[in-house]
């Protein structure tokens, strides 16, 4: 088998080729673009070059004498719409064409509707904006920002965790370090660039917009545009990279729906590369101090994380990975704090692994101090510090093979064989290094429904208003129903990405495989069990044999007995066509208000560090080598290995993909990835994909992925912890890591360049 | 993007006609008119920016003329046509065997997919790709004359260090230029003036005031070939980049270098380095200081304080000295130490 399709172990699936593989890879698959429009119109979009201020003039005659522009929608054309609203389906409070106040780089200004794409363009240039400038604060030190905590600024932050005495036993420790660490802003970046398309059949909207949250978008649409969001469908098959920056709906949206209506024709608004860096979300800089101490025995005994997060002036986006760092370890004592930062920026937002992703980095780096300082192996020290049950809510975990990965990884990596002192290892002019880190994403679940149809002839149609966002839930979603129908895979046809289908949760916070199929193991039961009534009444193909377990494979309800029945015979039987089931899932946990938030694209998420019961997380520990020039010190990474645990896996060809995709985009965090402010006038410099460095195939060499199994039946009825967001969390601290192991050089500030190796 | 007129005219003395009819004298080659395109991985780029705004666009991939497209080994060196493709001069018997350094400079360009389009005379051509000229919304003295220079104060990590003026301190960014200027190539250009050949080294201006001037041609002048001498002893050449990552980014620094040795001794050194300057730059001094001298750590540390002498650091790019140092010394040890 290859590797590409890891042999299954206990508690996994089979691993099932992507179901729209050859969609793909064969450019059939209709991205949202893509989608075929009849008579459309293009729109284009002016964006702001200042951060702070007000558009004092717009000048459009230029723009207006282009040949085949068709109208501007700019200041003064939303006002019968409302404002955007921020939170989990609005990106940003700011609604650009409401209000002539400038908030942040590369805000539109105006919309440019034309015959043609390049017209369109051509005219969004012309328009010429008059500024009234004022001088903006661009990130940390910047004079002018605004410092305040996080907590209870979001929902999903409430407070600020902490256990014990922190300051007391700090002062008693041992050992101790007291450290800063820093990540930079990073941009998603998506290939798949963003747009909106938009047109209406009479009073109804029907709008094509790569979506990881379509039920959420319909009710923020309609509410903007004072509809009623039966009236409003969002359309999203396929998505070509999301990592949480196609989430929340950005002002665009309403604005190309404005333009449609004022038209009469379907208006398509692909924004450039350039300009996604200023319209959408992206990963806002953090800072960090940390601060562990723990005795010789290198048991920690306290533990404080304090983070600094930039967000923009109207909205308080919370980062807060003091939840998980606070949790991950068993420190004795906790004290952590939030703050957030605000400054003339855009509103940032999630970014795979949000929290995580710079929060775990920060820790990582630090434990890996740690070790230093205590004379221990980095592993081993983590070892003595396992936690019997978490230390804030002294709850359980539900689940939790951290060692076990580290003991799979460190086995295949051959970790026994690194000689741990700085700089011992070389290659000829190359130095090595090894290193390694924790990874821990919480494990969450949202309310789902879907709806699942068996017909007579065995097919299956399966919807379920989920997305694609590379992650593969068409496949997996098809592959459960697969599973309690015995149905074949190739007589299911799935459709997601549509708000039109029975509403899914956001696509965000890997819990989409957990609570898609959650659902849909749900329907499939409730067909199962009609057709068990149907089967076993008086008349029916195994009429009496009501007290036996029962099987469904290859189209038959198979007895214990040995007697069966053909599926379809019992549909016959029935007198029906097809048994249809919708069904509504619900979490352990669920307040009864919980489908209704579904519905309203506002759904509960339950699980991680919020259960009565347990704290819910999936782990994984990462393994790499680097190797770094004596004298030019370029850092490459020729070795990875990661080793994950994440409950039930439901493929494990997608699984490894996504784990793999995560350690890729975690080496890319470690020694690529950095959008540059210029602070003079708080705007995105490298603003595309020549200067945004993101790893490329000759970055990435031997890389493997360890599926480690394990059984969790807490955390949802899949059994499935999410772990689209687990792999790239830790990589980078195992990097600097590694750098420090090969140069006795710590880096603490993201990325890692050659500059720092230099001096 | 703007509308223009595409034209594919037949061979060289129709290009430079019609070029020459809507162009002057005194306009740049990036600022004219009329403008040639060859395989545009450059100039299509720019247009589609804002940065280059040409109405009309001469397609010189229909020329008729072969030796636009012939690589020509000769007694007295070797003859690129302009049209050649970059991935094809690099995987070029003659090339790898007798100019290492020439292979490599293209080898480590761009991406497999921009080599097979790309041709040798518009890679010489490619401009500038700092991030303030590439967005027209910044201040920019050589997108607009007088306008200000944005990355003098911003962020200015990737910019030269070396030949850098008060107007301009943009790096040029290619790498075959730097093994061409090492190896004392030759341009031959055809325009409405007469043919014409010059030294690789007259081709590209330094900013000081007028950095909107980036090259001696004029604009309806056209590169027809490269001509690299025969130099037996190249066969012990290289081109070292380092950049961020493994492949695909431009360099932060990079040294091309040829050694006729004699034992350890140096009888001849060519050195040139990229990504730390604004023209393709020779580093005469450097050479100077090895000549004669036994090649070791010392002399090569020796030579690339040499070749660093006159640098100029900003805020974000003050690491490429020590940067660009370290990779003439490697790429001097390594040159050494060939097998050939
Ligand atoms: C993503 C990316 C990465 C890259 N990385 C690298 C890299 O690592 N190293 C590197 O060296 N380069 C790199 N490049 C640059 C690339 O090599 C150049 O874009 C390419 O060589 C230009 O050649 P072309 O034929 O496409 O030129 P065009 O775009 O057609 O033209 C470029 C310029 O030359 C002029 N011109 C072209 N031919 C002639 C002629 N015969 N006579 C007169 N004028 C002419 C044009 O008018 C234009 O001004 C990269 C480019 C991209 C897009
Ligand atoms: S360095 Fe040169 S190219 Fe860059 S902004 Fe300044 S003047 Fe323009």
């Amino acid at each position: 088998m290859d590797a590409a399709a890891p042999r299954p172990k206990e508690n996994m699936g089979e691993p099932l080729p992507r179901v729209d593989a050859r969609l793909k890879v064969t450019g059939q698959a209709h991205y949202p673009a893509d989608l075929p429009t009849a008579n459309i119109a293009y729109g284009a979009l002016a964006t702001s070059s200042i951060a702070k201020g007000k558009v004092a003039k717009l000048r459009l005659d230029e723009a207006r004498a282009v040949p085949g522009l068709l109208d501007i929608v700019t200041y003064g054309d939303m006002d019968k719409v409302d404002k955007p609203k921020f939170g989990n389906s609005g990106a940003t409070s700011i609604g650009p064409l409401h209000d002539r106040t400038i908030f942040h780089d590369g805000q539109i200004v105006a919309l440019a509707v034309a015959e043609t794409f390049e017209a369109a363009e051509e005219a969004a240039r012309l328009i010429r904006a008059e500024y009234e400038e004022e001088k903006p604060t661009a990130t940390f030190d910047s004079p002018g920002t605004a410092t305040i905590p996080a907590a209870g600024k979001s929902p999903l932050f409430k407070e600020d965790v902490k256990a014990g005495d922190f300051d007391a036993a700090y002062a008693d420790a041992a050992v101790k370090i007291d450290q800063r660490y820093s990540t930079p802003t990073q941009h998603h970046n998506p290939i798949e660039l963003f747009s909106t398309t938009a047109y209406w059949e009479g009073d109804q909207l029907i709008v094509h917009e790569p979506s990881q949250n379509v039920t959420g978008w319909k009710v923020e649409l309609a509410r903007q545009l004072r509809i009623d969001p039966a009236k409003v469908r969002i359309v999203s098959p396929f998505i070509g990279g999301a990592f949480g920056s196609k989430g929340p709906m950005t002002p665009r949206t309403a604005i190309v729906a404005v333009a449609a209506k004022r038209l009469g024709r379907p208006v398509r608004c692909v924004t450039s590369r350039m300009q996604a860096f200023g319209t959408q979300t992206y990963r806002a800089e953090t800072r960090h101090r940390i601060r562990i101490g723990a005795g010789k025995d290198g048991r920690i005994t306290a533990f404080a994380h304090e983070g600094w997060e930039v967000t923009s002036r109207p909205d308080a986006y919370v980062v807060g990975g003091t939840s998980a760092t606070g949790r991950m370890y068993d420190y004795g004592s906790v004290l952590t704090h939030v703050s957030l930062v605000q400054a003339d920026r855009n509103t940032p937002g999630y970014m795979r692994s949000p929290p995580e992703t710079p929060y775990v980095y920060a820790l990582e780096n630090a434990m890996d101090e740690m070790a230093v300082a205590l004379g221990m192996d980095p592993v081993e020290f983590r070892r003595i510090n396992e936690p019997k049950a978490e230390p804030i809510g002294k709850k359980p975990f539900s689940s939790r093979s951290l060692i076990q990965c580290y003991d799979q990884a460190a086995e295949a990596f051959g970790w026994a064989d690194r000689d741990p002192k700085v700089g011992a290892m070389r290659d000829g002019d190359w130095l090595v290094g090894i290193g390694c880190a924790t990874a821990i994403y919480p494990t969450a679940v949202a309310p789902c429904a879907a709806r699942v149809r068996l017909t007579v002839d065995g097919d299956v149609r399966l919807q379920c208003g989920s997305h694609e966002i590379g992650t593969g839930v068409r496949t997996v979603a098809g592959q459960m129903a697969s599973e309690r129908l015995g149905v074949s895979i190739e007589k299911i046809s799935v459709e997601i990405g549509d708000s039109s289908l029975p509403p899914a949760p956001v696509s965000g916070g890997s819990i989409s495989t957990a609570s898609v199929c959650s659902a849909v193991l749900m329907a499939c039961d409730a067909i199962r069990t009609k057709l068990y009534a149907a089967a076993t009444a008086e008349g029916g193909p195994l009429a009496g044999s009501h007290n036996e377990e029962f099987e469904l494979a290859g189209g038959k309800i198979l007895a214990k007995s040995g007697a069966s029945a053909k599926v379809g015979d019992v549909l016959k039987a029935m007198q029906v066509g097809a048994i249809e089931e919708y069904a509504e899932f619900a979490p352990k946990g669920a307040t009864p208000e919980a489908l209704k938030k579904l519905y309203a694209g506002t759904p509960e998420f339950h699980g991680g560090e919020q259960d009565e019961d347990s704290v819910k997380y999936a782990f994984g520990a990462e393994f790499v080598e680097v190797r770094i020039n004596r004298y030019t010190r370029e850092i490459r990474v020729p070795r990875i290995v990661g080793a994950f645990a994440a409950g039930r896996i439901m493929n494990t060809r997608t699984a490894r993909s996504q784990l793999m995709g995560g350690m890729i985009w975690g080496i890319g965090q470690a020694l690529h990835e950095a959008t540059e402010v210029d602070r003079r006038y708080a705007r995105y410099v490298n603003r595309d994909l020549q200067d945004y460095l993101v790893p490329v195939n000759a970055d990435i060499k031997d890389l493997q992925v360890i599926l480690v199994p394990e059984v969790d039946h807490a955390v949802n009825p899949a059994g499935v912890k999410g772990l689209g967001e687990l792999g790239n969390v830790g990589t980078a601290a195992a990097v600097a890591s590694a750098v420090y192991h090969a140069t006795g050089r710590r880096i603490r500030d993201l990325p890692i360049r050659i500059e720092q190796l230099l001096v | 993007m703007r509308p223009f007129v595409y034209e594919q005219p037949a061979d060289i003395s129709a290009a430079v006609a019609t070029a020459s009819r809507f162009t002057t004298n005194d306009d740049q080659p990036t600022r004219a008119n009329a403008q040639f395109i060859a395989g545009g991985t450059n100039l299509a780029d720019y247009m589609k920016l804002g940065v280059a705004e040409p109405n009309r666009l001469l397609d010189l991939n229909r020329l008729k003329e072969s030796g636009l497209r012939q690589i020509r080994v000769t007694d007295d060196g070797i003859r690129f046509g302009a049209l050649v493709r970059m991935g094809e001069a690099a995987d070029h018997r003659d090339v790898t065997e007798r100019y290492p350094v020439i292979a490599d400079s293209l080898r480590l360009a761009a991406s497999g997919q921009i080599r097979n389009m790309a041709s040798l005379a518009g890679n010489i051509l490619q401009r500038t790709r700092c991030e303030y000229f590439r967005e027209t919304s910044w201040q920019c003295n050589k997108r607009v004359p007088g306008s200000g220079c944005a990355a003098m104060e911003g962020v200015n990590r990737q910019h030269a260090v070396l030949g850098a003026s008060d107007a301009c301190i943009a790096t040029y960014h290619g790498d075959f230029a730097q093994a061409l200027i090492a190896l004392d190539a030759v341009v031959h250009a055809e325009g409405s003036r007469g043919a014409r050949k010059m030294p690789f080294a007259k081709l590209h201006r330094q900013p000081g005031d007028t950095p909107h001037i980036e090259t001696d041609l004029v604009a309806d002048e056209i590169i027809t070939a490269i001509e690299v001498p025969a130099i037996p002893w190249a066969r012990r050449s290289l081109y070292l980049k380092i950049r961020d990552r493994e492949s695909y980014a431009f360099a932060l620094a990079s040294a091309a270098v040829a050694l006729d040795l004699d034992g350890e001794t140096v009888r001849e050194a060519r050195i040139a380095l990229g990504g730390v300057a604004t023209v393709p730059w020779r580093a005469s001094a450097a050479e100077q200081s090895l000549q004669g001298k036994k090649l070791d750590e010392a002399s090569a540390e020796a030579a690339a304080d040499a070749a660093f002498a006159q640098a100029r650091p900003r805020q974000h790019n003050a690491f490429k000295i020590e940067l660009g140092k370290r990779t003439l010394v490697r790429a001097l040890l390594e040159t050494r130490d060939m097998k050939v």
